[in-house]
């Protein structure tokens, strides 16, 4: 109980008639680098999405640092606040300079004290490259850039998950490289991660685990080098030939 | 095509066309010029509608004559730029330059030349053109209304003042600028609601309500100096204990009985009227009906089935009905509806119902705005922890509120202008009052001097709106 973080037993969802997710069963540990990849369209981004749940599940239980996710919402803004998200498409605020992203939620959700605030940003914003950059608005901003300082305002509320829904797929091959860079310190750093991506180089790279997913059911979970030696499933096989 | 060489306009020949052009355009102006203000037809000779059409003839080959590209010449760039790039731009700025200069002699002859405006009565206007006169005499009652005339200090007094505070917000070091918000929203409204009871009403110092009022003012401010753990018991119990001491403890019944002593004559509303009503009415319906349509515009997007359905049936029945038939409502069948002693202002009926009625206007907009925003905001908000409030006032309403703007300032000036039609309830603004002096006797027939004055005042107050508007779009302008 005490190291595995995430706890999600027999999960369904639906959206409307359509089941999105289909019996997941996931455990994470504390520290943890896991990669979630698959087709589109396979429930992939909806899982993570339900793990802060920006997603609703209707039924199973997911149990997040040792609380259960239900209809309890005064609870839910504690738990999100203690998983960072980042997203394909930035969603940085725009009427916001860098900085003011980086330091509105400590501000407003932990109270924190605003020169603490920007100490902390800023120090956050130095480690993903763009402390020259703090007082520009989002929109003069490259993608990278961008994507960049998506991850040092997650990282300002301190969280001890990160979730990425695939913070690589809106950009230009040239900046896709800057992100990952910031990804994978932020792996070494020993943070607990559920990347979902089709980055195959940073899944071999920095994830502990890989997990294959296909029309809302996890097909097969393996240990990094397993997955990409000798992987068990046809599909699994079928994509990996696909993508690799 | 050589034949039509001559009149395509090249740089070698630059003098020769740019002369002949400049020239013909001149004369055409020249003659069009004559004709509206000296009445002389110079070429009368020619047939009719030759004559009728040469200025334009004219001036039309003198602009194709002078379209020169790269002449060196910036007075004639810019003129081909920006009036001159083709044949139709020129034909339509000529005509338009053509329009103008036959319009001005009617128009000045009417408001200037051939106006009066000295002495005071009816038979000072023999001329054909405008009775300032009449403006001149009524001047302070399309001020002021029926108010009283030697206490029309008080209106001016309030209105300087109300102005004066109004602008603090420009001056706020950044150190205040955090309790502007509170400032405009609780603390403003109600130093000009006071202003307004004291000074133009002329009413109590102490007043029934006052212990409530004053209850609540300061348990807001207080308020927002309470750590937000204790905010929630804060705000039910600080109000009753303020109410119950000020009822009872400090003897309000007494303090009511002297405040009654009579410092200013007691104006009553029905007497208030002209443009300073105007004001009024507009300014407080402002005020109220902006957050009364945030709140239903937040109620609608709800996910609770009660408040949504509120907001809808609220919004849905404001927008149905007539303003004039809200207006009749509000002061013919409302008193109907409330205890026997209890007697509302008319003014305060009218201002609640306009402000309700244009609040429905205002929801539906910035629901435009919030619709507008993409769903990764109301995500990115959520997934760093914050709730409700905080997503909406943080995240959601800034960016929203941005997008409305130009629909928001719509909605305010078209309260401006609707103004007017609360004489259905007998309270006379400046159109009213307008409407009233055209009917006495004794200045029958000057009903469009009247209008005239009348739109050149509603003109300035929107237009400075519209252009307020317009700076706050600049200023809040970060992205794209």
């Amino acid at each position: 109980m005490s190291d595995k973080i995430i706890q999600i037993t027999e999960m369904n969802k639906w959206f409307g008639d359509f089941q999105v997710l289909k019996n997941i069963n996931l455990e994470v540990e504390k520290n943890k680098k896991i990669v979630v990849c698959g087709p589109s369209g396979s429930g992939k981004s909806t899982l993570i999405r339900c793990i802060n749940r920006l997603e609703e599940h209707q039924q199973g239980s997911i149990i997040v640092d040792g609380n259960e996710l239900t209809e309890d919402t005064k609870d839910i803004e504690k738990i999100r606040a203690e998983v960072g998200m980042v997203f394909q498409q930035f969603n940085l605020f725009p009427h916001l300079s860098i900085l003011d992203n980086c330091t509105l939620a400590p501000i407003w959700v932990k109270k924190m004290p605003k020169k603490d605030a920007e100490d902390l940003a800023l120090q956050h914003l130095e480690k993903v490259q763009i402390a020259d950059q703090a007082n520009k608005y989002p929109g003069q901003l490259s993608g990278g850039q961008q994507q960049r300082c998506a991850i040092a305002r997650a990282l300002c509320m301190e969280p001890k998950i990160m979730l990425f829904d695939e913070p690589t797929s809106a950009l230009d091959p040239e900046m896709i490289k800057e992100v990952l860079d910031a990804m994978v310190n932020l792996a070494k750093a020993g943070m607990t991660m559920i990347v979902v991506t089709h980055e195959m180089g940073f899944a071999k790279e920095v994830a502990d685990e890989v997990i294959f997913m296909d029309e809302g059911m996890i097909v097969e979970r393996a240990e990094t080098k397993e997955f990409f030696a000798n992987p068990k499933s046809d599909r699994t096989k079928l994509f990996l030939s696909q993508i690799l | 095509m050589n034949k039509l060489n001559f009149l395509q306009p090249d740089k070698n020949n630059l003098n020769t066309y740019l002369y002949t052009g400049v020239i013909l355009v001149a004369f055409s102006i020249f003659i069009v010029f004559l004709n509206s203000f000296f009445n002389k037809d110079i070429v009368s000779f020619l047939p009719g509608p030759i004559s009728f059409f040469l200025p334009l003839i004219l001036g039309f080959i003198g602009l194709h004559l002078i379209r020169i590209d790269y002449s060196g010449y910036k007075f004639l760039e810019s003129i081909n730029k920006n009036i001159n790039t083709n044949n139709f731009n020129a034909f339509l700025s000529l005509l338009i330059v053509f329009v103008v200069i036959k319009s001005l002699p009617p128009l000045l002859s009417w408001f200037i030349i051939d106006a009066n405006i000295a002495g005071d009565s009816k038979d000072v206007c023999t001329g054909s053109g405008a009775c300032w006169t009449y403006i001149k005499i009524w001047f302070n009652r399309f001020m002021y209304g029926m108010y009283p005339n030697p206490e029309q200090w008080r209106i001016n007094l309030s209105f300087i003042a109300l102005a004066f505070l109004g602008t603090i917000g420009f001056f706020a070091t950044e150190k205040f600028k955090k309790y502007l918000t509170l400032y405009y929203v609780v603390v403003y409204p109600l130093i000009a609601f006071f202003f307004i009871f004291f000074f133009i009403s002329g009413g109590p110092i102490f007043f029934d309500f006052s212990y409530g009022i004053i209850a609540a003012v300061i348990s807001i401010i207080i308020g927002f100096f309470i750590p937000s753990k204790f905010k929630m018991y804060y705000f039910i119990i600080v109000p009753i204990t303020l109410y119950i001491l000020l009822k009872y403890v400090f003897f309000y019944e007494e303090l009511i009985e002297l405040g009654k002593l009579e410092a200013l004559e007691w104006v009553e509303t029905g007497a208030w009227g002209g443009l300073s009503l105007t004001f009024i009415v507009s300014f407080f319906c402002l005020i109220f009906c902006f957050p009364i349509g945030l709140f239903l515009s937040l109620g609608r997007r709800s996910d609770f089935p009660i408040i949504k359905y509120i907001s809808i049936g609220m919004i849905e029945f404001w927008r149905g009905v007539p303003l004039i038939t809200v207006l009749f409502m509000s002061s013919v069948m409302f008193p109907m509806f409330l205890p026997e002693d209890m007697f509302i202002d008319k003014l305060v009926r009218v201002i609640i119902a306009i402000s309700l009625f244009e609040a429905a206007y205002v929801a539906e907009v910035i629901r435009g705005g919030l619709q507008a925003l993409p769903r990764g905001q109301y995500d990115a908000a959520k997934s760093l922890g914050m709730g409700y409030w905080k997503m909406h006032i943080l995240v959601i309403l800034p960016q929203a509120l941005k997008l409305v703007i130009p629909g928001i300032a719509n909605t305010f000036l078209a309260l401006v202008k609707d103004t007017p039609l609360i004489f259905v309830v007998g309270l006379l603004e400046i159109v009213g009052m307008l409407n009233l002096a055209k009917t006495n006797p004794e200045w029958l027939g000057f009903a469009m001097e009247g209008y005239v004055f009348a739109s050149v005042l509603f003109f300035i107050i929107c237009y400075a709106m519209s252009k307020y508007s317009y700076n706050l779009e600049q200023k809040y302008k970060t992205e794209r």
